[in-house]
C-alpha cells in the first residue's frame, strides 16, 4: 500500500549529535578547541554566566512551584535550556532586540526583565508585564512562528536606520514547520537583514519529536534559503555564547542572517498542563541529565580553581533569596480591575468601547446597591 | 435505545472512532493527536487502534493541515483536522476561506471536500491570551462552510459522526471547558435530530434563550434558577444553515428574545439572529431581541474572565430588560 511507503523511516535528524556540533565545554567541564569559534571569558565572567544560569533555574523552580498551588495558571519551564537562553542573551548589545516565544525566562533574565513581570501572563493578570522598548526584549508570541516575521521587520528597520544594531528572534523545533518562519527565512535572506533566527531544538515540540517536523537537521535548512545555518550543544554556555556573538557581528557589518540551532533538550513538561510521561521515555531524560548546562560550568570552575565553596554556597543563597522574593511579589500582584478589560484598546477614546464599559461599571454597581 | 454515560471529550472520541471504524477513508489529522491523543484527549488510543495513516501527527503548521486536508479530500479520503486551540485557527484561515470555502462552487459541484475542522473554542478555562477565542463569526460569514457546535457529550457522539458523512466541509465547534461534563449519551444514530436543525433544549412559555456550544449549558442553568419566568432554551446546534424554523416557532411563542454567546456582541453571530426575528417576527415581540456576550475587545486576561464571559447573572439581567418594554 502506497500510505506505507510514505510512513517508512524518515532519514535521521540527528537525535544524535553530528561531528559539526560547536561545543567549547564538554558535559565533563573540559575546554575544548573549536576552528571557527572561542571566546575568552575571565574568571569574574565565567562565575557571572554560572551566576545567571542557577538564578534562572531557581526562578524557574519557584514559577512550577507557584503553579502546583495554584498561583499561576500555567508555566512553561525552561528547565534544560538555560544554557542556550543564558549564552545568546549575554551575547546581545544593549540596543539589540531580542523576540522571544514563550519559554525565554532566561533571555528576559539577560534584558534586565523583572522576574515578577514574567509571571503576569501565566498568574492571568495582564497579557505582558513589561515595557518592551525599556528593555529591547519584545513581548512574548504564544501564536508559534508569528514573531519570526516582526523579527525580521525590526531588522529592516534597523537596516534602514543605518546602525549597528541586530535582531535575535526565539522559536522552538516545531515552530520551524509554520509557514511564517519560513517567510522569515526567505525574507530576512531576500532582504539580508541584519537578524539572528535562534532555534532552541528542545527535541520535542508538546508531544511530537523533531521526526514530525523535519528529515535533516534544522541548522541545514538555512542553506536552502541562502543563508549559514549552525548548529551549537545548547547545553554549552561558552559555545552559545560564542556562535551567537558571531552572528550577530555578521548581521552587525551587513552580511545578513544566520540559523543558529541550538541543540538542547526540554527537560520538563511542555507546561505544567503536559504529561509527557504519555510521549517520551525516561530513559531519553536521564541520557540528556548527564549533559546539564550548569553542572559542566561548575566542573570547569572547580577544576580551573576559578571558584571554591564559598562561591557556590553564596549563589546558592543568593538564588534562594530572589526565588522566594519572586514568590512573595508574584502573591502580592493585584488582580486588575474589571474595567482594565477595556484599557489600551485603541490609541484614544473609542465610544462604542467607552459606553461597554460604563454600562458594565453600572451592572456592578447595580449588585452593590441590592447588597446595601 | 443504548446509552452511556460519558464525558464530552470521550463521546467526541466514541464518535471518532464509530466514523472511523464506518468508513475505512475517514483520517484523523493534527498536532499531538497521535501519541498523546490530543491535548484534550479527543483522539486518545485512535493512533494505536487505526494505525499513524489514519491518524496522522502532523508538522506545526496549520494552513499545512488544512491544506493537505483538501488535497487529500480531493483524493477521496474525509479528512478531521483537529485545530489545537480557537487561537490558532487563523494561520490556516486561507485555506478554509479562500480554498475549502469555494471549491465545489468553483468546480461547477464537480468537486466535493468532505472536510471537518474541530475546533475546541471559548474561554473560561483560565488559559493565557489565544487560547479561549470565539470566532465562529469568520466562519459563518463565509458562504460555502457548514458551521456547527455542540454543547452537550450526546450531541458531540453524533454530531461529529454526522459532520464526517456530510459532504460539505463542516467547522465543528467543541465547547472547551464542557469537555469533562458527563452526561448520558445516546448511541443509536437513528433518534438523532439531523446536523443542521436546532432543538429546544428546555421548554418555556415566556422568554426564549437562544445559545449554542458552551453557553447552552450557562443558559440552562439560567433557566432554572429563575422563579418567576418560564425561559425556553434554544440550542442553535447549527450556526449555519441556520434552522430558522426552530428559532421563530420558539420566539413566535414567547415573544421576548435573548441571545447569548461568548463572542463579542458587536458583528457577532447574535446580531444575525436579532436581525432575523426582528424581521420575521416583529408582530410577535414583546420587546427587542436582545444579546449578551463577550466585549468589543481582545480577550482579557484569565483573572477578568469572568467579567467577559455571560454568566447567570448576565443572562437573567437581559431577560430583566426585555420586560421594561
Ligand atoms: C499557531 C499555533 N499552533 C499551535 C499552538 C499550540 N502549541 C503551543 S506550543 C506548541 C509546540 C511548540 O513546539 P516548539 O516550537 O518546539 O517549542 P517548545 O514548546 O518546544 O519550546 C504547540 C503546538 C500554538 N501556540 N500556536
Ligand atoms: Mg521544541
Amino acid at each position: 500500500m502506497t500510505i506505507d511507503a510514505a510512513h517508512g523511516a524518515p532519514p535521521s535528524t540527528g537525535a544524535q549529535p553530528p561531528p559539526e556540533l560547536v561545543q567549547l565545554l564538554t558535559p565533563e567541564g573540559e575546554r575544548v578547541e573549536h576552528p571557527d569559534y572561542d571566546v575568552d571569558l575571565t574568571a569574574e565572567e565565567i562565575k557571572s554566566l554560572y551566576r545567571d544560569l542557577v538564578i534562572v533555574r531557581r526562578l524557574d523552580n519557584e514559577a512550577l512551584a507557584l503553579t502546583r498551588q495554584g498561583e499561576l495558571g500555567v508555566w512553561a519551564s525552561l528547565l534544560g535550556q538555560e544554557a542556550a537562553q543564558i549564552g545568546s542573551g549575554r551575547a546581545l548589545a544593549a540596543n539589540d532586540m531580542a523576540f522571544p516565544s514563550y519559554r525565554e525566562h532566561g533571555v528576559a533574565w539577560c534584558r534586565d526583565v523583572d522576574p515578577v513581570k514574567v509571571l503576569g501572563l501565566f498568574r492571568g493578570v495582564n497579557h505582558s508585564g513589561w515595557d518592551p522598548r525599556e528593555h529591547n526584549f519584545h513581548l512574548y508570541t504564544i501564536v508559534i512562528g508569528s514573531q519570526t516575521l516582526h523579527a525580521t521587520g525590526y531588522a529592516m528597520g534597523i537596516q534602514r536606520d543605518g546602525t549597528e544594531d541586530a535582531a535575535i528572534v526565539y522559536f522552538g523545533d516545531g515552530a520551524t514547520s509554520e509557514g511564517d518562519v519560513n517567510e522569515a527565512f526567505v525574507w530576512s535572506a531576500a532582504q539580508n537583514a541584519p537578524i539572528v533566527f535562534f532555534c532552541q531544538n528542545n527535541q520535542w515540540a508538546i508531544s511530537e519529536p523533531l521526526e514530525r517536523q523535519s528529515r535533516i537537521p534544522l541548522y541545514r535548512r538555512a542553506e536552502g534559503f541562502g543563508f549559514p545555518g549552525i548548529r551549537v550543544d545548547g547545553n554549552d554556555v561558552f559555545a552559545v555564547l560564542a556562535v551567537t556573538k558571531k552572528a550577530l557581528d555578521n548581521a552587525r557589518s551587513g552580511q545578513g542572517p544566520t540559523l543558529i540551532e541550538a541543540f538542547t533538550y526540554r527537560m520538563g513538561a511542555h507546561t505544567t498542563t503536559d504529561d509527557p510521561t504519555r510521549y517520551r521515555l525516561q530513559a531519553e531524560l536521564e541520557a540528556w541529565k548527564l549533559k546539564d548546562p550548569i553542572e559542566r560550568v561548575k566542573a570547569y570552575l572547580v577544576k580551573n580553581q576559578m571558584a571554591d565553596r564559598e562561591f557556590f554556597e553564596a549563589i546558592d543563597e543568593e538564588a534562594k533569596k530572589i526565588g522566594s522574593d519572586l514568590r512573595k511579589r508574584c502573591l502580592e500582584l493585584p488582580d486588575p480591575e474589571a474595567t482594565a478589560i477595556w484599557e489600551n484598546v485603541y490609541a484614544t477614546e473609542h465610544a462604542p468601547l467607552a459606553g461597554e464599559r460604563d454600562q458594565f461599571r453600572s451592572y456592578l454597581g447595580s449588585f452593590e446597591e441590592v447588597n446595601r | 435505545m443504548s446509552t452511556e454515560t460519558l464525558s464530552l471529550s470521550r463521546a467526541m472520541n466514541e464518535g471518532l472512532r464509530k466514523a472511523m471504524e464506518n468508513d475505512p477513508k475517514v483520517v484523523v489529522m493534527g498536532e499531538d493527536v497521535g501519541k498523546l491523543g490530543g491535548v484534550f484527549r479527543v483522539t486518545d488510543g485512535l493512533q494505536k487502534d487505526f494505525g499513524e495513516a489514519r491518524v496522522i501527527d502532523t508538522p506545526l503548521a496549520e494552513s499545512g493541515i488544512v491544506g493537505t486536508a483538501i488535497g487529500l479530500a480531493l483524493r477521496g479520503y474525509r479528512p478531521v483536522c483537529e485545530i489545537q486551540f480557537d487561537g490558532f485557527v487563523f494561520p490556516a484561515f486561507n485555506q478554509i476561506t479562500t480554498q475549502l470555502a469555494k471549491m465545489r462552487m468553483r468546480s461547477l459541484g464537480t468537486l466535493e471536500l468532505p472536510v471537518v475542522i474541530r475546533i475546541p473554542f471559548g474561554g473560561g478555562i483560565g488559559a493565557v491570551e489565544h487560547h479561549s477565542e470565539s470566532p465562529e463569526a469568520y466562519f459563518t460569514h463565509t458562504g460555502g462552510l457548514r458551521v456547527v457546535a455542540c454543547s452537550n457529550p450526546s450531541d458531540a457522539y453524533t454530531m461529529i459522526q454526522q459532520a464526517i458523512t456530510c459532504p460539505d466541509p463542516v467547522i465543528f465547534f467543541e465547547p472547551k471547558r464542557r469537555y469533562w461534563d458527563k452526561a448520558p449519551v445516546e448511541l443509536d444514530l437513528a433518534n438523532a435530530a439531523p446536523l443542521d436543525r436546532a432543538v429546544v433544549a428546555r421548554e418555556g412559555t415566556d422568554v426564549t434563550l437562544l445559545a449554542y456550544g458552551p453557553m447552552v449549558k450557562t443558559c440552562l442553568e439560567a433557566a432554572q434558577a429563575d422563579e418567576e419566568r418560564s425561559i425556553e432554551v434554544v440550542d442553535i446546534r447549527s450556526l449555519n444553515p441556520l434552522d430558522e424554523a426552530t428559532v421563530l416557532e420558539s420566539v413566535r411563542r414567547t415573544g421576548r428574545c435573548v441571545v447569548v454567546h461568548e463572542a463579542p456582541v458587536f458583528s457577532g453571530y447574535g446580531a444575525e439572529l436579532a436581525a432575523r426575528i426582528t424581521e420575521k417576527c416583529f408582530y410577535h415581540l414583546e420587546s427587542p431581541v436582545l444579546r449578551v456576550g463577550g466585549f468589543s475587545t481582545p480577550y482579557p486576561p484569565s483573572r477578568l474572565e469572568d467579567h467577559y464571559l455571560p454568566d447567570l447573572d448576565r443572562v437573567l439581567d437581559a431577560v430583566d430588560r426585555t420586560y421594561e418594554w
